[in-house]
């Protein structure tokens, strides 16, 4: 798009613009790299009051851990690779050795070995052939920024981290594979249909999306703890209790979850043009035919779309599943509570930090590798109307 | 489609919603005139210790729950009108604050506090997100094209980010001595503690949530700007507009619909703020709707859950919400209407 003339902008305003758009990015990422850098220290760094201190880490590099000049530049080195090669080899590898009709399975398989070949590289075999390297090379050498892992491992090996994030894949797989199935039907027939019923649900839904959770919750919290007293007569003696099973907040995550996605999913089937089912008719298939071997194969970037949002949905929430949810069968969000409130010492605090950077980790790789796809979602419903 | 069909695709995900949102609210409905409450029953007690020549006896009357045979406490279930709203409300306190013109006594009440709370929070972050959003879209759409990609990445951080971690990294940049907190101590050469005080929470939460939804309105903006047709904007600029006017006269009213859809999704998210007072640990100044009916719905130090109370603050939720959407919707629908002609 070249800019005629008369739209060319003077140099103090693209200036003034670019400023603003630096001020904007320095305020959007700080306070979440800043709390990545806290993770790293000891307590006395993390919380010191100069932020050279929080940086370099002065006492955590006087405990002996650190990294050299050496480390960095090699970590970086690495670093920058292993990313190129994700983006420039490994799909095709995955496309490669997947049988077809399987890619997803196989892009989760891919996405898993490389993550562990990843942390097998760069946290097990970086150190073992730093070690010898730093004490040959003396003042290159030497630990320059204050680095420790302690806290993860506190967080992830001793307070046992790790049950939280498997309930919490747990409930955010549920909810998207559900919330797609169910919502996909739906989006489908909502989007083909023209009738008045077809309006008046989508209208329904918008109300449904703007209940607080607060309000539903209190209507599922007497029914699910008492919930095998008021099932025997159906189920009889063997009548589950609602309240703490992963399976039952999946259900409602989902149901709260529904609004939002038929909407998304029938702004995507409406771009796909009536023609193609009406051809699968003729061809003799029937609506449900249509929808499964000529439709879903060319909506795959709307239900990837749609099911990055259900994730985030199930993945962040914080009432429905602290309020449903007992201890045993916690996810991480909530459990991150159970950390400030007994945070008396300012170890407990920058452990709470690190379980925090835990959490935001997987988001962010989230948003590097599907960033067109959330865009893409977020202007769906809204630039259409 | 016939209609045959079409129940077909959209049953299930009807049922689900009718199942888990529809019938809730019916029953919170029903829960709010409602008390349930272990039955009490009074039984005298005589209890004797040992002492000289006899024993001390003293008989006293005490209140016990009633126990079934399985040795669980037997509840009932009375009605009770609006007794529930009455304990939310409390009126008489809120009319005796009105009788005294005294604000602070006023905001006594919970439910009162809460709202005055929730409302500003929601009406005051909607003008500072649809600015902020437009200014940083209009920035972005002037940059060159090479650092769209990673702007637009850097700002979808705050956004995806989940809510509560979102709040706590905030508060760990301010809380006792943080670094930021250090840093205005520094300038000012005074004391500050961001989370002593009220006005100050509040403040660092009306940043956070314009920190947390100005990317989702710039992500929309930034959309419709791809949209605005340049022809107008070109003859705009031939007619003598000076770049202000042809924001406020050509490009506003393009992106109008964008407007009144990020205000509607807006007012649905700010009005059910609730992470924001977990993440900021304010329960103390500052409480939200949502927040107080999840602090009635959580067990007391005796594991009894207020559900009437929780139940009856809900509705109250509920209709504050309805009243709220009222205007926004009667526009979307007029212009529906207005489209469909």
């Amino acid at each position: 798009m070249s800019t005629s003339k008369a739209m060319q902008q003077s140099a103090a305003l693209r200036l003034s613009s670019g400023a603003f758009l630096a001020f904007w990015c320095l305020l959007a990422a700080f306070p979440i790299f800043w709390i990545a850098v806290m993770s790293f220290k000891s307590p006395v760094d993390a919380f010191a009051d100069s932020p050279w201190d929080v940086i370099f880490g002065p006492v955590t590099r006087a405990g002996g851990d650190g990294l050299s000049v050496l480390d960095i530049l090699l970590g970086l080195v690495v670093l920058f690779f292993a990313i190129r090669w994700a983006f420039t080899r490994l799909p095709g590898l995955v496309q490669q050795y997947c049988p077809p009709g399987l890619i997803v399975l196989g892009w989760l398989v891919g996405a898993l070995v490389y993550a562990i070949a990843f942390i097998l590289v760069f946290f097990g075999l970086l150190p073992i052939i730093l070690g010898p390297l730093n004490s040959l090379l003396g003042p290159l050498g030497t630990p320059v920024i204050g680095l420790t892992t302690d806290h993860y491992v506190a967080v992830w090996a001793e307070n046992e981290f790790y049950r939280n994030f498997l309930n919490s894949m747990l409930v955010t797989a549920g909810v998207v594979t559900i919330s797609l199935t169910v919502g996909t039907l739906a989006g489908y027939g909502l989007a083909r249909s023209g009738s008045d019923l077809a309006f008046w649900l989508l209208i329904l839904a918008l109300i449904f999306r703007a209940l607080p959770h607060s309000v539903l919750v209190a209507g599922y919290l007497p029914v699910f703890i008492n919930s095998s007293e008021i099932l025997r007569p159906i189920f009889g003696e063997g009548a589950p209790t609602l309240y703490g099973q992963p399976w039952a907040v999946i259900a409602v995550l989902v149901s709260i979850n529904q609004p939002f996605t038929i909407w998304m999913l029938r702004s995507f089937f409406q771009n796909i043009p009536a023609e193609l089912d009406e051809a699968a008719r003729v061809d003799g298939c029937s609506h449900f035919q249509a929808f499964r071997r000529v439709i879903m194969p060319v909506m795959w970037p709307g239900v990837i779309t749609t099911g990055l949002f259900s994730f985030l949905l199930g993945y962040n929430d914080f009432l429905v599943t602290s309020l449903l949810l007992d201890a045993q069968n916690q996810t991480m969000v909530p459990a991150i509570a159970g950390y400030f409130n007994r945070e008396t010492t300012t170890t407990d605090q920058v452990e709470a930090v690190a379980a925090a950077v835990s959490i935001t980790a997987p988001l962010f790789l989230l948003v590097m590798v599907f960033q067109r796809q959330i865009v893409s979602g977020l202007t769906a419903g809204a630039v259409k109307g | 489609m016939k209609f045959k069909t079409f129940a077909a695709f959209v049953g299930p995900s009807v049922f689900m919603m009718l199942l888990f949102i529809a019938a809730p609210l019916v029953s919170v409905f029903i829960q709010s005139f409602q008390v349930t409450q272990p039955i009490l029953e009074r039984v005298e007690v005589e209890t004797c210790t040992p002492g000289f020549l006899t024993q001390t006896c003293t008989t006293e009357v005490k209140t016990v729950p009633v126990l079934d045979e399985t040795g669980k406490t037997v509840t009932e279930t009375r009605w009770v009108g609006l007794q529930s709203y009455k304990n939310v409300l409390q009126m008489d306190k809120f009319w005796d604050a009105v009788g005294q013109g005294s604000w602070n006594d006023m905001m006594q009440v919970d439910f009162w506090r809460a709202l005055r709370f929730t409302l500003t929070y929601t009406l005051l972050t909607l003008p500072l997100v649809l600015g902020v959003g437009l200014a940083i879209a209009i920035a972005v759409n002037n940059a060159t094209r090479s650092i769209r990609g990673p702007i637009i990445f850097i700002s979808l951080l705050p956004f995806i980010i989940t809510p509560v971690i979102g709040a706590l990294s905030i508060y760990w940049l301010f809380v006792g001595d943080g670094i930021l907190t250090a840093l205005m101590e520094r300038w000012s050469g005074q004391n500050i503690s961001m989370f002593a005080q009220a006005w100050t929470i509040e403040l660092l939460m009306y940043f956070y949530k314009v920190w947390s939804s100005a990317p989702f309105a710039f992500v929309i903006f930034y959309a419709g700007l791809q949209t605005v047709n340049m022809d107008t904007l070109e003859s705009a600029v031939i007619d003598g507009a000076s770049r202000w006017e042809r924001l406020r006269h050509v490009i506003i009213p393009h992106l109008m619909p964008l407007i009144v859809f990020i205000a509607l999704i807006h007012l649905m998210d700010t009005y059910r703020e609730f992470e924001a007072i977990v993440g900021f640990r304010s329960q103390a100044h500052v409480i939200s709707l949502q927040w107080l009916t999840y602090d009635f719905m959580t067990p007391d130090d005796a594991g009894n859950r207020a559900m009437s109370r929780a139940s009856a603050s809900a509705m109250l939720t509920m209709i504050g919400i309805v009243l709220l959407l009222i205007l926004p919707l009667r526009r979307t629908w007029r212009d529906h209407k207005g489209s469909a002609h």
